[in-house]
């Protein structure tokens, strides 16, 4: 062999070796985070608002504090257009990149995901949305759905009903219609309203509506005037909502009685109705505006300095602070991972046990600028939901207020329906693994 | 030259429809006995239930029928874009759908970028006749006399291209169609009629009455004048019409840009009803039994099949919906096209082919 051709095998091998050993250094210095995104498709103008707000948050924390404990995070958006077959191969980027949690960001990425995640030892966070059922953290220890289910929303919807009336003795002989879109995430609601109109004594009618006619609701609007249902729920997604707010004031439906479950509280949703669309409601569990310190400071680091995607005036919008809430709980579960294991770079399986552990305090939400801005959120070894509790949200004609108290969900009648729906779910997968992961002794 | 001859279509009362006539009234009598046998049972529900509820409210009858009035005559306009494409380049066009989104967003945008309303208008036309001329261009003269899959192929190009350079362009965002801006009415008239009151959008009159406007100066257009001849021709075959000196180039850009200001109007009409985002593209597929019923090369079926289909629906979704839970909408239109189809399968007013082997 040469002696130059030597010096360059030598050269090369260095050069390798340099980068084999600088390659995990770099990676030991953040947390990838992998999130589904869909800034384009048919329910684009739900995702960007969204992703926005998830986006702003990790990108505030590397800016102001460097990272969580020390470690910058690498926030990475998957592209899914809301479709649930490309959402599994950004799951599996995502299983490949190592991510501490996924974020599947629509029911249908969600329940194509638990089975694989289960296997994989991935975390899935769905944030309000997916398997009701999964809030059951004995069947279920990878999934987490905090702050609350579908289930606890539609109980919530009663109660505010209840409350409207004047208690729950009057929603006797009252008729309550569910709009929904005919999908697994529009029907999730149906099992449980059906349950608490038995127990007392209203009708649920349903309204469906397939996808390709979410802007064509021309006759189930007809059927809702022929049924004169007392209030409306709808439990819609994308271009689905507006129509539904504009056909809601085309029939003379009373606005005030239309309220919609928290992703149909979009302030685009509302807009589309003009100002007749003032008094729509929808349920919330994060508060509209730019009045926090936290939303202060993603507006200082993030958006000022030209590093957000989102146009200023929407920043604070109400789906883009619900973006904000969902990486803020990601973030509390790393900090929570990180003291814990007394590790600075966790893994997925100390990702889990920070989930399951979590708990947002009053006072931690004071710390991270969130006062008023949600209520506190606490996790725990069986209880992966919380079943927190939620507010209406009012529509002024120009932005998202606080239309009512914080409401509990009828948490004793939504229990036993996830505990018996899990086991279902568990019974008909077959060979479903049995929870091997130990309980923190602190849960 | 293959030896292929298109019939006009037959007489509507031809066997087919003596034999489909019989089937329906078997149909009835049997309902009405069965009725009779079980006055509470499903056949009740089905045949005898549904047309009480007409009788009772009359008012809502009424309306119901409206409303599938007015989505038959916006289904009639979309079927119309894809009718015109057919006819002149023989392939379905897939790109018909994001066309109504591009060209809606182009508008919306436009205004929002401070152009006037109608100035918008004018513009987002002369963008659409760009895009004709570039598709005629870029995609169709180098596919000329390539079978037809080939060029169905390329409106898939056409549509991929179209949401990506859209949504660059655009971003995804959801934008409020500009109706005010454009003297599109607002509010309702309500009729207090039939004992009840039936309330027509001021929107869905105008609706009804441009699209109506616009399919008959399309049919009149392409009946009458010297390019609507041109086009009839080149729908029958490419190579006979070429060698008597009719340009199939500018056959297609007319026939684009026609179906790009059909793509426009839909996208306002819709527009107006929800909001301006991608998800616009999935209306155009209402069109679809629309075609199937009315042929895909009729005009006139796409006017007729586009009514059948929209009162059909609506008075299905109304009145028999409840049974099954609702939401039957959706496939009932395919359901009403192959109810058709079973009778006449070149559909209501498409033609016939005889091919000579």
């Amino acid at each position: 062999m040469k002696k130059s051709s030597i010096i360059r095998s030598v050269a090369l091998g260095a050069l390798l070796a340099a980068g084999a050993i600088a390659a995990p250094a770099n990676a030991q210095d953040t947390i990838y985070v992998a999130n589904n995104a869909y800034r384009t498709g048919p329910f684009s103008g739900s995702g960007i608002p969204i992703g926005d707000g998830m986006r702003d948050y990790f990108t505030m924390l590397n800016e102001r504090d460097g990272g969580i404990g020390g470690v910058r995070i690498n926030f990475e958006e998957c592209e899914t257009g809301y479709d649930t077959k490309k959402s599994i191969e950004c799951y599996e980027q995502a299983k490949a990149k190592n991510t501490v949690v996924y974020s599947p960001w629509s029911t249908g990425a969600t329940l194509a995901a638990i089975p694989r995640a289960h296997i994989d030892k991935i975390p899935i966070l769905s944030m309000a949305y997916g398997l009701s059922a999964s809030a059951d953290g004995s069947q279920f220890p990878w999934v987490f759905i905090p702050p609350l289910t579908y289930w606890d929303g539609a109980s919530i919807m009663v109660r505010h009903m209840a409350n409207e009336l004047g208690g729950m003795d009057k929603l006797k002989g009252k008729k309550l219609g569910l709009i929904h879109l005919d999908a697994p995430f529009g029907k999730e609601p149906i099992p449980v309203l059906e349950n608490l109109a038995k127990k007392y004594g209203f009708e649920v009618k349903l309204y469906p509506v397939a996808a390709a006619d979410m802007q064509n609701q021309g006759s189930l609007w007809l059927s809702i005037r022929r049924d004169r249902p007392d209030f409306l729920y709808n439990q819609g997604w994308g271009a689905m909502n507006p129509t539904a707010v504009k056909e809601a004031i085309k029939n003379n439906f009373p606005i005030g009685k239309l309220v919609g479950v928290w992703w149909a509280g979009g302030d685009d949703d509302a807009r589309a109705g003009g100002a007749e669309a003032k008094g729509y409601k929808s349920l919330n569990f994060n508060a509209a505006g730019t009045n926090f310190p936290v939303i202060q400071d993603i507006v200082k680091h993030v958006v000022e300095k030209g590093k957000s995607l989102a146009p200023k005036e929407k920043v604070g919008e109400n789906l883009y602070n619900r973006g904000v809430y969902n990486s803020m709980l990601v973030a509390e579960a790393i900090r929570n991972a990180q003291k814990l294991t007394g590790k600075k770079v966790i893994t997925g399986d100390d990702m889990r046990r920070g989930l399951e552990t979590l708990n947002v305090t009053e006072a931690r939400l004071k710390e991270i600028g969130m006062e008023g801005f949600a209520a506190p959120v606490k996790v725990s070894c069986a209880d992966h939901s919380g079943h927190h509790k939620a507010y209406v949200a009012e529509w002024d004609g120009t932005k998202w207020t606080k239309g009512s108290d914080w409401m509990e969900p009828l948490k004793e009648e939504v229990r036993p329906l996830i505990e018996a729906n899990a086991k279902d779910y568990v019974e008909k997968a077959g060979n479903w693994p049995k929870r091997t992961e130990s309980c923190e002794k602190s849960s | 030259m293959s030896d292929v001859a298109a019939q006009p279509a037959p007489n509507l009362l031809a066997n087919g429809w003596i034999k489909a006539g019989l089937i329906v009234i078997g149909l009835i009598a049997a309902a009405i006995v069965g009725a009779r046998l079980d006055p509470t049972g499903t056949i009740h529900a089905i045949f005898v239930d549904p047309f009480n509820q007409m009788a009772q409210a009359p008012d809502l009858l009424a309306q119901t029928i409206w409303e599938g009035l007015v989505s038959g005559v916006l289904y009639a306009l979309i079927a119309l874009g894809f009718v015109l494409i057919f006819k002149a380049s023989g392939v379905f066009n897939f790109a018909q759908g994001i066309m109504v989104v591009f060209a809606a967003l182009t508008l919306v945008g436009l205004y929002e970028k401070g152009v006037p309303a109608f100035l918008a208008v004018i513009l987002t036309l002369g963008v659409m006749f760009a895009l004709a001329v570039t598709i005629e261009r870029v995609v169709l003269r180098p596919l000329v006399n390539q079978p037809d899959i080939i060029l169905f192929m390329a409106t898939f190009g056409i549509t991929y291209f179209l949401i990506g350079f859209g949504e660059s362009v655009f971003g995804g965002s959801p934008k409020q169609m500009i109706t005010d801006q454009l003297y599109l009415p607002k509010g309702a008239i309500d009729l207090k009629i039939l004992g009840g009151i039936v309330s027509l959008q001021k929107i869905d009159i105008a609706a009804a009455i441009i699209a109506s406007l616009m399919i008959a100066v399309l049919a009149l257009f392409f009946q009458y004048t010297r390019i609507g001849r041109a086009l009839r021709a080149v729908a029958d075959s490419h190579k006979a019409a070429l060698s008597v000196g009719i340009s199939l180039n500018q056959i297609w850009v007319i026939v684009w840009f026609t179906a790009g200001i059909v793509a426009l109007i839909t996208g306002i009409m819709w527009g107006a009803r929800s909001d301006v985002s991608f998800a616009l593209e999935i209306v155009a597929l209402k069109a679809l039994p629309v075609l199937i019923l009315g042929g895909f090369t009729s005009i006139p079926g796409a006017i007729v099949g586009g009514l059948i289909i929209g009162i059909g629906e609506k008075l299905g979704e109304f009145y028999w919906g409840p049974l099954i839970g609702g939401g039957i909408e959706s496939w009932l239109a395919y359901f009403i096209a192959l109810g058709f189809l079973l009778f006449r399968p070149q559909g209501l007013f498409g033609d016939k082919i005889i091919e000579r082997i």
